[in-house]
């Protein structure tokens, strides 16, 4: 492999990791906040209010259920908004960081929903209000699912962001497809993959590492 | 209430000193569609004493001990902690009245993220104190349940009772006017049960704390209540001092919630039990003064005939002797209405259950 392609590899490599880290990051920002309000305004939540359950997880299924390339497209208007421009790196992780969102929320909220109701019951009976819970309780005792469920979006948006070459945005999906596929270089189709999976690896690797920490269940 | 065996002078340690009423409960309902959960309870806990309320699983028990801190909404009645009124409070009035209150569960409900201090030290932590603050009263609590270098362990590391002893801990860490109990003990095997109740009146004690427990459980009623409620599909059917209930039983639930810590007739015997025969069989119920005498060898004296002890035994509880006796009462050489009429006149409760006739 020659020394440009090596150079395009390794500048492909950044852009996938830059764009998964940045709407990975976003997505749990405000995917973890709306999983815990997914799971507080439920039925027997700690600020139970079925109505904005229901928006909220409309809305959450309606973005889930948009396909990615489809969102991508769709949200330019949006994209242009915030970054200034619809083409590149930067403009990716917009798409990937709103599809991610309520991804990352579905998943929390599963392990938010786990969390076992005595514990709950004992911070409330012992003075606690909704804070405390979510604070003290809800979200530690969750922990270790939260970050699990963080590490399968992080895995997940490095093969979504692949996608993002459509726009203009590199990576090594892009690479992978524009070289390895349309120019029939082989070797650089299997650079890509190699280095795909090392990073996917590498990533569920840290994961598992963090959970196994977190976990105090015994 | 019913009337029940009048204690010995100077045996009873609650009822006149302890007359300060920490919990007021004034004819509460809580109903669950149809059913009735909690269907008028009136109850008073006084402060320091232990207060048992048993009954089966579905009694509503633990309803109405949810209802004591809010965790549950009762239909109608009053409770109040301390002379305040809880029912109606919302939600943000009554979390600084739970402060007051501290709860024990069946499954500890421990933070598993949490280390046991840290665990202590969190309605603390809720309250606003300062980390040191926190910290050392967490540590003056473990040091109490007896788990001092459990400190920095997290609860999965911990047996049952250990995680119990952290609960216990816990819910004093407020210092609160009243413990809740429920069902604290019914997860542990029956040694560490013992332990964890004696934890629970060494606390009652020392610190002259008030606690409520319920239990499906009579040994735990029995070991450290001073007095005892029993509540049935809702409503409290008896209630009174534990031995005075425990001696005199006049519900049919309580009858079968002792059966299983009262002598009980040997099956063998309890099957061949027939209308009539050589041997009469004798159920004697004593507590008290009945009790405390020579009861079988003034028995033996004053009555020709022979009988003999089958089975039973005398029991000490709250220090009063409360027993039944079985007793084979030989019919051909001795009275059966005699000897009824002799143990009635010494306050001893009799029932004939039937006849055998060849000895076994």
């Amino acid at each position: 492999m020659s020394q440009t392609m090596l150079e395009l590899l390794l500048r492909s490599l950044w852009e996938t990791v830059l764009m998964t880290a940045a709407s990975g990051l976003i997505s749990l920002v405000f995917g973890l906040p709306l999983g815990l309000a997914l799971v507080a305004t439920d039925r027997g939540g700690i600020a139970c209010n079925r109505w904005v359950n229901g928006i909220l997880g409309a809305l959450v299924n309606g973005f889930r259920s948009v396909p990615f390339i489809i969102l991508l497209v769709a949200l330019i208007p949006v994209t242009r908004l915030i970054v200034g421009t619809s083409i590149g790196t930067w403009a990716a992780i917009v798409p990937l960081a709103i599809a991610a969102t309520p991804y990352y929320a579905r998943i929390a909220e599963v392990s938010l929903r786990e969390v076992d109701r005595g514990l709950i019951e004992a911070v409330r009976a012992m003075g606690g209000g909704r804070w405390a819970i979510i604070r003290e309780v809800l979200v530690p005792e969750a922990l270790p699912g939260i970050v699990a469920g963080f590490t399968v979006t992080l895995v997940t948006l490095v093969g979504a962001s692949a996608m993002a070459g459509a726009i203009g945005a590199g990576g090594l999906g892009d690479l992978a497809i524009r070289y390895g596929y349309q120019r029939f270089e082989t070797a650089v189709m299997v650079a890509v993959v190699a280095v795909l999976i090392v990073l996917v690896c590498g990533i569920q690797w840290i994961g598992d590492r963090l959970v196994t920490r977190l976990d105090r269940r015994g | 209430m019913t009337q029940h065996f009048a204690p010995i002078e100077g045996a009873s340690p609650v009822d006149t000193a302890l007359s300060e009423t920490v919990v007021r409960i004034v004819d509460l309902r809580r109903r669950f569609g149809q059913t009735p959960a909690v269907d008028g309870v009136s109850l008073t806990v006084r402060k320091g004493e232990v207060l048992g309320i048993i009954g089966r699983s579905g009694a509503g028990k633990s309803t109405l001990i949810r209802c004591l801190n809010g965790l549950e909404r009762p239909d109608s009645g009053q409770i109040f902690v301390e002379g305040r009124e809880i029912t109606g409070l919302s939600e943000r009035d009554l979390q600084p009245l739970r402060r007051r209150i501290g709860m024990i569960f069946q499954h500890f409900n421990l933070l598993s993220a949490k280390t046991v201090e840290e665990n202590v030290a969190l309605p603390l932590k809720i309250e606003g104190q300062s980390r040191d603050e926190r910290l050392r009263r967490a540590a003056e609590l473990l040091e109490l349940v007896g788990l001092a270098d459990k400190a920095k362990a997290y609860p999965a590391a911990l047996s049952g009772g250990q995680k119990q002893r952290v609960g216990i801990a816990r819910a004093l860490a407020a210092r609160p006017a009243v413990l809740l109990s429920d069902e604290a003990t019914s997860a542990l095997d029956p040694e560490t049960t013992r332990s964890i109740l004696a934890l629970l009146k060494d606390i009652n004690q020392k610190l002259g704390l008030t606690i409520l427990l319920i239990t499906h459980e009579l040994e735990v009623v029995r070991s450290i209540a001073d007095r005892v409620a029993v509540i049935d599909a809702g409503r409290i059917v008896e209630e009174g001092q534990v031995w005075s209930i425990f001696a005199d039983p006049r519900t049919e639930v309580t009858r079968s919630l002792l059966a299983g810590i009262r002598p009980q007739l040997p099956q063998a015997i309890a099957t061949r039990l027939t209308g009539v025969g050589r041997e009469a069989i004798l159920r004697v119920d004593i507590a008290g003064e009945a009790a405390r005498r020579p009861l079988l060898q003034e028995l033996a004296t004053s009555v020709p005939g022979r009988f003999r002890l089958v089975h039973g035994g005398i029991d000490t509880i709250q220090g009063e002797p409360v027993g039944t006796l079985f007793l084979g009462v030989d019919t051909a050489s001795r009275g059966i209405a005699e000897t009824i009429e002799f143990l009635n006149a010494r306050k001893a409760r009799v029932e004939v259950l039937g006849y055998v006739t060849d000895n076994a």
